[in-house]
């Protein structure tokens, strides 16, 4: 085990230091993960891309303390993170993790009202996270009666009611249609700016954190490393119109660069060794 | 339409009931008319002659029905979390119904006494394990994604159940309920049957072993009438319920 850093700057919101997981299944042992550095300046918008079962997931679940690292160390805020999700963390999954049984609008309350703040203050965060989202016409209808977009907003929104300063998205457009997943990107880089916090977003998507990200990690095939960190250099008031911008091809086509021969790799182990890492991992 | 079928269904065999009845091809010693014996079954609860024996019995189901359900869902939660202990309960609770649980009643009664007890015990030890099973069907329908919300706010394992995993399994508590509610009304009715003395099971096997069939075929009917309400009533309920979270 490496000795815990000593808190890093205040602009250092998330550190990884040689940071592995590995699996045992029926006798096999897996690594997954790492080793892997990894540093998120605050307030910054970090995507992660990698090729399929490469641990980007995983990754996630290690920052959220949803899983534990087998070796290495993990902060936030200078912290170390160790067995329970740390307070000022949310986290937004790929899956509807919508409550069918409640409406939009006690599904968004349902983060703040375990707080244990008073009534009025639920009342203005949710109306506040009703209007950010575009959900105010729907605050009384069932989740079933949204559309998978829309769903992705409510938990976007039930975990911004919390006031979450690192804000942890695994996929949350995968199952998304591509116009409405562009559309969704504009919500996320509004509430991005609207909250300041740091954003970690796990995607396959190049485009999508082409268009997103401040920073973007590349990825290896398994065990997952961090091969390079991109700089988008987009400014802060960005949206989705800048995939007109020249840049933003020369961006997605770096990455793809990049990403090709691990995506070859990932492939190639996949089909040999017939199992998913990923799901594994969940 | 459906419930014009449904009703004419119903009705059509207690028609040809009557007129087999009042054309004397059934005697009236075997079986009185349907219309004589819901005639009797209002005279006799107007006469609040079986008022003690109605409470009492309706009682004993309450207690059972709500003693099982809070027992059931809270073994089946906690089973649910005990995967050991959970692999070698299932194969019990899946052969559990083959039991015949009467054949413990006199048993109850030596330990008991000829009092509530056995009674509400028959109906819950019936009631309790559709309970428990239902849970764990539910449970483990819950996606991965909202045990993983509920880290994610910091719950518990009490509050994950409460608010949650349990909320979600909604549906399949539902079924469990409506099993418990007929398995509870099967086990106390039986049971005043078996021996009791008092009750609306005592009550038909005492008219029964007096040729009261101006009693007894009136108690057969209010047990047929109060099931089919109460789960009408549970299935009502469950449909407005589900109708929110179908997007009906």
């Amino acid at each position: 085990m490496i000795p815990i850093p000593p808190a890093g700057p205040p602009s250092l919101h998330v550190s990884l230091r040689a940071v592995t997981r590995v699996f045992r299944t029926e006798g096999r042992v897996v690594r997954a993960l790492g080793p892997l550095d990894l540093d998120l300046r605050k307030g910054e918008f970090f995507a992660v891309v990698g090729p399929s079962g490469c641990g980007k997931s995983t990754l996630l679940e290690l920052i959220a303390a949803l899983a534990p690292p087998t070796e290495g160390t993990i902060a936030f805020e200078g912290q170390p993170i160790t067995g329970r999700v740390p307070d000022g963390v949310g986290v937004v999954f790929q899956e509807n993790a919508c409550f069918p049984w409640l409406t939009v609008a006690d599904n968004i309350a349902f983060g703040v009202r375990r707080l244990g703040l008073d009534g009025p203050e639920v009342a203005r965060r949710l109306d506040h996270a009703l209007t950010l989202m575009g959900l105010r016409d729907f605050a009384d209808a069932y989740p079933a009666q949204l559309s998978g977009g829309m769903r992705q907003r409510v938990c976007i929104a039930r975990t911004l009611v919390t006031q979450p300063r690192l804000i942890l998205l695994d996929e949350p457009f995968g199952a998304l249609d591509q116009q409405t997943r562009l559309l969704m990107g504009d919500e996320l880089l509004r509430v991005w700016r609207d909250t300041g916090a740091t954003i970690l977003l796990i995607t396959h998507a190049l485009d999508e954190a082409a268009m997103l990200a401040d920073r973007i990690g590349v990825m290896s095939a398994r065990p997952g490393r961090i091969l390079e960190i991109i700089e988008t250099g987009w400014p802060s008031d960005r949206d989705s119109r800048i995939v007109a911008d020249p840049e933003f091809g020369a961006v997605t086509a770096r990455l793809w660069r990049r990403l090709r021969e691990e995506s070859v790799t990932s492939l190639s182990g996949t089909s040999l060794s017939g199992t998913s890492l990923s799901a594994g991992a969940r | 339409m459906v419930a014009l079928w449904r009703l004419l269904l119903l009705g059509v065999p207690i028609v040809i009931l009557e007129i087999l009845c009042r054309s004397g091809a059934i005697d009236r010693i075997t079986l009185p008319p349907p219309s004589t014996i819901a005639v009797d079954m209002l005279r006799l609860l107007g006469s609040g002659r079986m008022n003690t024996a109605i409470a009492n019995t309706l009682t004993h189901v309450v207690v059972a029905v709500a003693g099982s359900i809070v027992v059931g869902i809270a073994t089946g939660a906690l089973v649910h979390r005990l995967a050991p202990l959970r692999r070698v309960l299932e194969p019990l609770f899946a052969t559990y119904y083959a039991i015949p649980i009467y054949a413990f009643y006199p048993l109850l009664i030596v330990v008991f006494g000829l009092g509530d007890a056995p009674q509400i015990l028959i109906g819950f030890m019936l009631a309790v394990v559709a309970v428990i099973v239902s849970t764990l069907t539910g449970l483990d329908s819950v996606p991965a994604v909202l045990a993983k919300t509920a880290l994610v706010h910091r719950m518990g394992p009490v509050a994950t159940a409460l608010r949650i995993t349990l909320p979600y399994a909604m549906p399949h508590l539902f079924t469990g309920m409506k099993l418990a509610v007929a398995y509870a009304f099967i086990g106390v009715i039986g049971a005043e049957f078996i021996m009791s003395r008092t009750g609306v099971g005592y009550e038909i096997r005492y008219a029964f072993d007096n040729f009261d069939n101006a009693t007894m075929y009136p108690l057969i009917l209010l047990v047929l009438l109060v099931a089919v309400v109460v789960n009408l009533g549970l299935d009502k309920w469950e449909r407005r319920l589900m109708a929110r979270r179908r997007g009906l």
